[in-house]
């Protein structure tokens, strides 16, 4: 066996190594815990898919996730039991946030799954012992977690020069696979021979630092005794001489390109621990459901390393490891260098734990305050990427984004050896972190407003098709029309009798009409609306002014429509007078007429109500007048509506059209009440926005009580009250009386469930007013009593509406 | 005398080269379009959420382009306005209160059994971003929502939320840390370490 | 449990903080303090702690105008290595004010305007240095000689310094004080020697005498002995002060070579004036320096071409603290042409074009 060379890698720190305290006990193995808990983000990629449900019964080892796409994995049970939840824990990630876990409840017996191992590997063909080790739920376990059946897949791209096995563990304090390489030598020898019967590189070669004699020794006597043609490489200790770039240059003295992966320069890179979860699953067909974890630190008083289920909560493992909550002060995941720290020891341990490193204050000192830089270079000297830490620090302080690109930053691996070594305390490593994650944000936004662009023109695009085509079908309409005119006349001038011409007549003017009109209730609508912002802004004087505007506009919108009406109804008779039209159209033409009449009506009944509204927020002498003019309005509104429906109630069923015209009332109805509904509304929160607004005047509740507004806000809130009230009763009148199609009946139910969703937030809203008014308590529970009751009728109904609905299903 | 003509000759032949260099500049490296219309464009969100008082970011770029103030881009917030001074040179004014103010980044989501298929929000949403048909529920495709609330004054039955796209740990972040022990006072520019410089 | 969050590493080296850094390069000056008071009297001692209070003063003064946490930069101890480093720069007897001057100039504009440690383009104290070299010629220009060279026969006792220093005697009296204890430095020697060959220099100047010369290369061996000490504390990478020294080296030999009658040995070159500490002590200052080692190696190769041609053909008789400045201009220009090649690059990138691909 020749020896490799050893090649060398800029920079590099020496920290204390801290080894030792984990090494003294031997290998342990802790008891099961009271619940396990498996997050579904393990690894690199998107996280699997839940298989199993709350409830199910699942034995060790069986699937319990699957993968969710290419880069993804499987999960397996680590022991058997109950699936007790799929919920949000705290999980092991520098953010302390939750995410979605498996809870599994053990049963204590532990039994296994019926395992299948694959025991024609060497004749099965790659692909499908690749797919074998993604079912397993095979992720590298040095740190990162890629699933490694996508590792393995990228390696055929280009004949490998060099498989290198990664045992350096550089990190102070950890041995986890110093321990594994101990106790497992032999594994991990036959699951190299497995990776390398798949992925045939020249060389084998298992990269580790001297500071590990003990491995060393069960490596190679391993390796001599089954005349493996693995060789080991012992490299210098030096952190970082466990990344993988580095310990590539080391032990090949080629250098990833930047952006590339090793297998683009035909070498491959697995951490120990994989290779014997490859050996275990092959094998024994055991999917990956534990790993070797470091227990260290000052604080725990039997440090030591443990073979542990993953999913074992870590405050299991402190236990096991007899810890000492007052000396624990921080509490890390990984290494000091590189580890992230847990807030909580619920976190579970995961196929990427490789230490829990529970330190004391003494140990690990809360980090001095941050100095400037004084661009010693001692960072420099120390990356193993040959970076300028120190221009990249000053680029991502001043938010410089694009020149620390310049500077490389996407090639800092985070490895904190600059930070280690700065004499001014300067967290580098974070600032990096901030800036790549600046970097990457600001290019996701820039792929989405670009996007945003796209559609947006795209839209903008149609719509002026849209707008272009019908322009240009008026053009041609227009055209049309004249010359077919002059064609009649010409060609029949005696029989061009008046009624002929009062038709074309009647629509021209109903058009000009209808123009007319809308131009005035955009009028209307931009007066209103600068009233409204008058009154909001309490503009005394523009006031008055715009309100008589306002008047004036809708007297003027009125007369418009009431032209308009008429000339609708010349236009019916003139075409009527002139083709005699089959039987049910007259029909027809009334009940539209009707219609039409009653929209009117309903128009006017609104435009009333919102004069009443606006009458009554100003407190307007004439409020009785338009309150007599609003029932006159409702009056004629209801006329209108009984007309309509009872015509149409007379006309045969064959005929759709009139079939179609209750619906289209009650649609109507609906409508109508929606909108007082949400004038209503408004009025409480217009009062509610007074009320607050006096009191931010620094007002004190005597003055606001003696305003008119608490007591406009309990008026407006009745007749909200009431209107909702009448919707509901209204709604439930109708189901009851109506048997309708079942399409009617979907459609009630969701009303239904709007009148439920409003009723409750109506109590929401009065409960919250309990607690800001407590002196109008009284009236305010009377409000909530009422609202309850309503909600619970709404409740009932909704019960029996869906009941008949299923009953009507179940019935087919 | 002849000194006098040879120097307005000189001066002659002088305005004649020149004249004929910027006219061949001016042909030979004409710009296209108006560049930088599109500079100011491609730092706006392009939300076209119209808070700014105009139909979309592309006439607001106009706008700016013509005079108007960098301050009145409410999603894009100071970042935006940050980024527009240092494009424009001038100096970054805080946003103006008067077009809203910055919020973290939302997305619309219909509440889908209160929805009434009304398709109000569909003909208001600016990117195309709501799914859905006359009478048929509606759904807002996340990804696309540039979370712009234009949609949620035209829905008559209030069933569309504006929510907060939360952090998750796929999308969280470090914190710019705290930076050398100083008070809130910065008296001199360096102090600002946060201003980019050049 | 209220369990510390941060960022990795967890775990920091110990011991060497910014104040220890600045503590040491303070400590590595003793070895050329001891000398030169040996040589010139009390004058450097009492010069250094002028400084340092001025210094100190100055400091606390800006910062609390700054509203910053005084103490706390305070004990960063970096103004008081300027003060130090100016101390031991101006001639020994030169009037307290002149370093008042110079150590205020250097914290205060030189320093805190541009943001306090760590953020100043320039040298603090070469700043200063050149203020009152340019403002007050006559006095910087006062150097101290050897006992057995000087008129009177001896060096300035304590009392004697301290008079000289604050001015206390009559106008007449301290001109003879002064005039009776100081003479040129070698280089001023050299640099006014006008017609006269390098060998009659040499044999005829007074400030060219071997005992002078000697006084001189005392002096920077003693800069030469703390500036490998912190080589050896690794504080400074040997590029400046190698590339510096060789460029002299290299500079002076060559016009030796080519003109032996007229030009000074390279030995004279690095062995008088500042060579040994403004290679060791000046140019490594790291904030206004060259941050990478190639950066590192053409800076301090900068500044030798430059003192030598300061030296040579300049106004003035040493050229340190201007050549010092001139390449402060030029760090950021040498940085951005300067980078390291970068692990996985197949050459370093320069400049600073944005949006290229390497």
């Amino acid at each position: 066996m020749q020896a490799t060379k050893i090649y060398s890698f800029h920079g590099g720190i020496h920290p204390e190594e801290n080894k030792a305290q984990s090494l003294r006990l031997p290998l342990g193995r802790p008891s099961l815990p009271s619940e396990l808990i498996l997050p579904l983000g393990q690894h690199i990629g998107q996280s699997s898919r839940p298989l199993v449900k709350v409830g199910d019964k699942v034995l060790k080892g069986e699937t319990i996730a699957i993968n969710n796409g290419f880069l993804s994995s499987f999960l397996h049970a680590s022991t058997s039991g109950t699936i007790s939840a799929i919920e949000e824990r705290l999980i092991a990630h520098p953010s302390g946030l939750s995410d979605l876990c498996i809870i599994l409840a053990p049963d204590g017996q532990d039994t296994w799954t019926t395992l299948e191992p694959l025991n024609d590997w060497q004749t099965l063909s790659k692909t499908d012992v690749l797919a074998y080790l993604s079912e397993m739920g095979i992720v590298g376990m040095g740190g990162a977690g890629f699933p490694t059946q996508v590792k393995l897949q990228g390696a055929h791209k280009k004949p490998l020069s060099h498989f290198i096995i990664n045992a350096a563990e550089c990190e102070p304090y950890i041995t986890a696979d110093d321990m594994l390489m101990r106790e497992k030598a032999l594994e991990l020898i036959l699951g190299i021979e497995i990776l390398q019967h798949l992925v045939e590189a020249d060389k084998v070669v298992i990269g580790i630092e001297d500071n590990k004699p003990a491995a060393i020794d069960a490596l190679t006597s391993m390796i001599k005794q089954r005349d493996s043609k693995v060789q080991v490489a012992v490299v210098p200790t030096k952190y970082p001489s466990g990344g993988e770039k580095q310990l590539i240059q080391l032990l090949t003295g080629k250098e990833v390109p930047s952006g590339q992966h090793p297998a683009d320069i035909g070498i491959l890179c697995h951490n120990v621990g994989t290779c014997v979860a490859v050996y275990d699953a092959i094998t024994f067909g055991k999917p990956l459901i534990s790993r070797f974890t470091t227990l260290t630190g000052d604080a725990l008083k039997a440090p030591q390393n443990v073979e542990v289920l993953l999913g074992t909560p870590v405050s299991h493992l402190l236990e096991y490891a007899d810890s000492e909550p007052k000396k624990l002060s921080r509490l890390i995941m990984g290494g000091p260098m590189m580890g992230f720290t847990l807030n909580s020891a619920a976190v579970p341990i995961v196929k990427t734990s490789n230490c829990i490193l529970a330190a004391s204050k003494k140990e690990l000192p809360p980090p001095a305050p941050e100095q400037a830089c004084i661009r010693c270079g001692m960072c420099e000297q120390a990356c193993p990427a040959s970076l300028l830490p120190q221009q990249l620090l000053w680029f991502s302080k001043s938010q410089e984004f694009e020149k620390a690109e310049h500077h490389n930053l996407f090639d800092c691996i985070e490895c904190g050896a600059c930070s280690y070594v700065c004499p001014s305390s300067i967290p580098l490593v974070q600032y990096y972190r901030h800036s790549k994650s600046s970097i990457r944000e600001a290019r996701e936004a820039t792929v989405k407003s670009d996007l945003a662009k796209q559609r947006f023109e795209a839209r903008k695009a149609r719509q002026d098709a849209e707008a272009a085509e019908k322009e240009a079908k008026r053009l041609a309409r227009q055209k049309a029309t004249p010359s077919k005119a002059a064609e009649k006349k010409k060609a029949a001038p005696a029989k061009a009798a008046p009624t002929v011409a009062a038709a074309p007549a009647a629509t021209d003017e109903s058009k000009k009409l209808k123009v007319d009109l809308a131009i005035g209730k955009s009028k209307l609508k931009k007066l209103q609306k600068q009233l409204l912002e008058a009154q909001e802004n309490e503009h005394l004087e523009e006031i008055s002014n715009l309100q008589l505007q306002v008047t004036e506009q809708e007297k003027a919108v009125a007369l418009l429509e009431e032209q308009l009406a008429k000339t609708a109804e010349a236009a019916p008779t003139a075409a009527e007078a002139k083709v005699p039209k089959p039987a049910p159209a007259p029909v027809n033409d009334d009940i539209k007429k009707a219609k039409i009449d009653l929209a009117i009506a309903k128009a006017a009944v609104k435009k009333v109500e919102k004069a009443l509204k606006k009458a009554e927020e100003i407190q307007a002498p004439e409020i009785e007048a338009i309150r007599q003019q609003l029932k006159e309005a409702q009056q004629r509104a209801d006329e209108l509506e009984n007309a309509l429906v009872n015509p149409a109630t007379t006309i045969p069923k064959t005929e759709t059209t009139a079939q179609a015209a209750p619906s289209s009332v009650d649609a109507d109805m609906t409508k109508k009440r929606k909108i007082d509904l949400a004038i209503a509304k408004a009025g409480v929160k217009k009062a509610e926005k007074n009320i607050q607004l006096l009191k931010e005047q620094g007002k004190n509740e005597s003055e606001i009580e003696a305003s008119e507004w608490p007591k406009k806000l309990i008026e407006a809130q009745e007749k909200l009250a009431v209107l909702e009230a009448e919707d509901t009763t209204d709604t439930v009148a109708k189901s009851q009386a109506k048997a309708e199609p079942e399409m009617d009946l979907a459609n009630q139910i969701k009303k239904e469930k709007i009148a439920v969703a409003l009723a409750k937030a109506q109590i929401n809203k009065l409960n919250k007013r309990l607690e800001s008014a407590p002196e109008d308590a009284d009236k305010i529970n009377q409000d909530i009593a009422a609202t309850e009751q309503r909600l619970q009728r709404a409740e009932a109904l909704l019960a029996t509406l869906i009941h008949s609905q299923t009953n009507t299903q179940e019935n087919r | 005398m002849f000194t006098v003509l040879l120097a307005i000759g000189i001066l002659v032949a002088l305005s004649l080269v020149f004249g004929a260099l910027l006219g061949y500049a001016n042909v030979r490296f004409r710009v296209e379009g108006d560049p930088i219309v599109d500079q100011i464009d491609a730092l706006l969100p392009q939300t076209q959420c119209g808070q700014c008082g105009h139909p979309g970011c592309r006439p607001y770029a106009e706008a700016i382009a013509n005079g108007e103030a960098i301050n009145h881009c409410p999603p894009g917030g100071q970042a935006t306005i940050q980024a527009l001074a240092d494009l424009l040179d001038v100096e970054a004014i805080p946003l103006d209160g008067d077009h809203g103010t910055e919020t973290a980044k939302r997305v619309a989501v219909i509440r889908e059994d209160e929805c009434i298929g009304c398709t109000k929000c569909i003909q208001a949403c600016p990117v195309d971003a709501i799914l859905g048909a006359a009478k048929q529920m509606h759904t807002v495709i996340a990804d696309e929502c540039t979370g712009c609330d234009l949609c949620v004054d035209p829905c008559p039955v209030d069933c569309i939320d504006m929510v907060e796209i939360g952090v998750t740990a796929k999308t969280w972040s470090w914190d710019k840390p705290q930076g050398i022990a100083a008070t809130s006072l910065n008296i001199i520019a360096t102090d600002r370490q946060t201003e980019v410089a050049h | 449990m209220a369990l510390l969050r941060i960022t990795s590493p967890h775990t920091q080296r110990a011991g060497r903080r910014t104040a220890w850094v600045m503590q040491m390069v303070i400590l590595a000056t003793i070895p050329g303090i001891v000398v030169q008071t040996w040589l010139f009297g009390w004058g450097t001692l009492i010069n250094v702690m002028i400084a340092c209070i001025t210094a100190l003063l100055c400091e606390a003064a800006i910062l609390s105008l700054r509203r910053r946490a005084v103490a706390f930069f305070l004990k960063d101890y970096s103004a008081l290595l300027t003060a130090v480093l100016l101390g031991v720069a101006l001639p020994p007897i030169v009037p307290w004010w002149v370093t008042v001057t110079a150590v205020a100039f250097a914290i205060i504009f030189a320093k805190q305007i541009y943001g306090g440690l760590g953020n100043n383009p320039f040298n603090p104290a070469m700043v200063g240095y050149a203020i009152v070299l340019v403002s007050f010629p006559v006095p910087m220009s006062q150097w101290l000689g050897v006992q057995s060279l000087v008129s009177a026969q001896d060096t300035l006792t304590f009392t004697q310094s301290l008079q000289a220093i604050f001015q206390f005697l009559p106008v007449v009296e301290s001109h003879a004080l002064i005039d009776a204890y100081t003479m040129a430095t070698p280089l001023d020697g050299f640099k006014t020697k006008d017609l006269l060959t390098a060998e009659e220099a040499f044999n005829t100047v007074p400030a060219l005498h071997a005992a002078n010369l000697n006084s001189w290369l005392w002096v920077n061996l003693a800069y030469l002995v703390g500036g490998l000490g912190l080589l050896w504390l690794r504080i400074i990478t040997w590029h400046t002060p190698v590339a510096l020294l060789g460029a002299l080296l290299v500079m002076s030999g060559f016009f030796y070579g080519v003109d032996s009658a007229n030009a000074a040995s390279p030995f004279f070159h690095l062995t008088t004036g500042a060579a040994m500490f403004g290679a060791f002590f000046i140019a490594t200052d790291p904030v206004s320096s060259c941050t990478s080692n190639r950066g590192k190696l053409i800076y301090g190769a900068g500044i030798g071409i430059l003192i030598y041609i300061i030296r040579a053909w300049g106004g003035y008789p040493d050229g340190v603290a201007f050549a010092v400045l001139l390449m402060n201009f030029a760090a950021p220009l040498i940085d951005y042409y300067s980078q390291p090649r970068t692990y996985g690059h197949q050459k370093a990138k320069t400049g600073l074009k944005i949006g290229e691909d390497n």
